[in-house]
Order: C-alpha cells, then structure tokens, then sequence
C-alpha cells in the first residue's frame, strides 16, 4: 500500500512525509458483493412500486369487462401463497445447512425450495391461461392489463429465480461449498426473500383488495 | 483468491462465516416463519369469510397486516438491522422506502384527482363546446 502511495506522488521526492492523495484504510464495507446485491434489490423494488401504482390507479377500471370480483379466484391464491411462503423457509433451512458447511442438507433444501417455486408458477400459469381463455386476457381492459403486468413481472422475476437456483446447484455439485459459492447462495436468498415480501404486497393490494366489493 | 477460498472450503466452519456478514439462526427463520403464517392466514380469513363487511375498514386491516408482515420478512428473512454492512444497507431501503411512497401515493392521489376532474361530465361529447 505504501509502495502505491509513493508512486502516486511524484516530484516528491525531497520531503520526508508523503502527500495522501487518497483514504489508505477501507471505508467501504467487507462484503460487497451483498451491498451491491441489496441495491439491485432495492431499484427492483421501484419497479415494482410503479407497476402497483400502475395497478392502484387502473385495478378498478374495468371497461365493461370483468370485474376482479369475478376472475380472481382467491383459493388458488391462497395455495400459490403458501408454496412460496414455504419455499422461503426452506431457503432458511438451506443457508443454516451452508452455515455449518453441510453440502447435501443444503443441496436438498435448495432442490425442495426450487420445487416449491416451481408449482407456484405452474399455478400461476394455469391462472394466467384460465383467464386468457375466458376472454379475460390483458387487452380487454386497463385493469387486466395492470394486472398482468404486476403479476407477470413478479412471476417472470420467480422463473429467473428458478433458472438461477438450478445453476446454483450445479455450481455447488462441481466446485463443493467454495466461499464464491457461498456468497452466491446469500444473493440468491436475498433474491428469493425480496420476491416473498413482492408477493406479500401483490396479494394483499392485487387480490385480497381487488376482491373487496 | 481461489487458493484462499479453497482453504475457507475445507475448514470446519467456525468462525468463517464472519466475511459473509449473516448470522443466520434456525430460530430466527422459525420465528419469522410463524408470524408470517399468522400474518398471511388473518387477512385471507378476512376477505374470505366475509368477516368484515365494510370494505374500507377491511382494506385498512389488509393494508396494516401487509405492512407489518414486510418488517417481519424484512427483519428475520432477508437479517435487516442498522448494523448490517456497515448501516448502507439501511441506508438505501430508507431512500428506497421514501421514493415508493411519493410513487405511490403521488401516482394514486394525482390520477385519483385527475379522474374525478374529467369524468363523466367532461367526457361527454354534448357537453363539448
């Protein structure tokens, strides 16, 4: 460090202390990758603050078409919740198993969460699917389309989710619980915790209060 | 680097996970994992048992238990505290949090205003010059 320091005061030569041009010690946090993902988190998290405000000014404009009353079917959502409710704790159980460096528990925990985030958007597709076939698609009116729109982006966000999870554990399979890995796997809980909280928000605003008459 | 991972991968795994920066406790993710249920399970029971008939008060309700289920995944799901990587983690979801509430408030106050200006009377073409 001091090497460096030396280098970058030149025609200094003569003086006996060196001129500090810039901070030796570290100001920034340890762990920057986590920082660095929470920010990502946290402009993702804007995104989704304009698609609810999107849908927080369109959800009641139904243009003569079907209400949300009667397309939102609150059972399915009510399942759809409990898997990725589920899913977030095993993720838990997951990064405990990573804590204590036991490669196959955290293996099968993950395996179990990605199925778990699976089946909630295979229902989400039958949804989607169901209300497209009934003539409920997005184009048919400014609430559908909100709808979609929020909805499908936190279920498009859910799939890369998945997409990750999957070259997670091929990661871990080829290299072992390396700290790289690790790190990965904290990014990825953040990822899939943050989804959650998304989701608790889209089906309280979306769903719950859609329904409201 | 790798050389110095591959030592962290093939320690014990005491004390190691202090570069990662999270604590994680079986019973913080049990804790937060009951709140949440209990959390989710109300308003559901709300809306679909028609307990509350009054739809503002029930959106009240709804809105609330949304609210404090995020602090709750917030605090035992994704480890928050004003401590973590040094508060900047705090730091930006403050900045965070006050951009999401001008978005939505202003978005929904303003087309709220804007709607109840034009329609319907505006709208109707006799009523045109």
């Amino acid at each position: 460090m001091s090497d460096m320091t030396t280098s970058m005061t030149p025609g200094s030569g003569g003086r006996t202390e060196q001129l500090l041009f810039h901070e030796s010690t570290d100001h920034h946090p340890a762990n920057g990758t986590l920082l660095g993902f929470w920010v990502y988190l946290m402009s993702d998290c804007l995104i989704f603050a304009c698609l609810f405000a999107a849908y927080g000014v369109l959800g009641r404009e139904y243009a003569g078409g079907p209400t949300a009353q009667e397309v939102l079917e609150l059972p399915a959502v009510a399942v759809n919740t409990t898997l990725l409710l589920l899913s977030s704790i095993t993720y838990g159980f997951a990064v405990l198993a990573m804590q204590r460096n036991r490669q196959n528990p955290m293996l099968v925990w993950l395996v179990i969460t990605g199925l778990l985030g699976a089946g909630f958007i295979t229902l989400e597709l039958r949804e989607f699917a169901h209300l497209i076939s009934i003539g409920a698609g997005p184009q048919r009116s400014a609430f559908l389309s909100s709808f979609f729109t929020l909805v499908g982006t936190h279920g498009l966000h859910v799939t890369c989710g998945l997409i990750w999870m999957v070259v997670l554990i091929t990661q871990v399979l080829k290299k072992g619980l390396i700290t790289a890995n690790k790190r990965r796997l904290l990014c990825l809980s953040m990822f899939w915790h943050f989804l959650d909280v998304v989701w608790v928000g889209v089906f309280s605003f979306v769903y719950l209060m859609g329904v409201l008459p | 680097m790798s050389a110095h991972d591959e030592l962290h991968a093939h320690d014990d795994g005491h004390g190691h996970d202090d570069d990662l920066g999270i604590h994680a406790t079986l019973s913080g993710y049990m804790t937060g994992f009951v709140l949440s249920v209990i959390l989710t399970v109300i308003p559901f029971w709300l809306v679909m048992g028609h307990v509350i008939t009054k739809s503002s008060t029930a959106a009240v309700i709804i809105l609330a238990l949304a609210a404090v289920q995020i602090v709750v995944h917030m605090i035992y799901f994704l480890h928050m505290n004003a401590k973590s990587e040094g508060g900047w983690n705090m730091l930006a979801l403050v900045f965070t949090i006050v951009l999401v509430v001008i978005t939505l408030s202003g978005s929904i106050w303003i087309m709220y205003h804007l709607n109840s200006n034009m329609m319907p009377s505006m709208m109707d073409p006799s009523n045109l010059p």
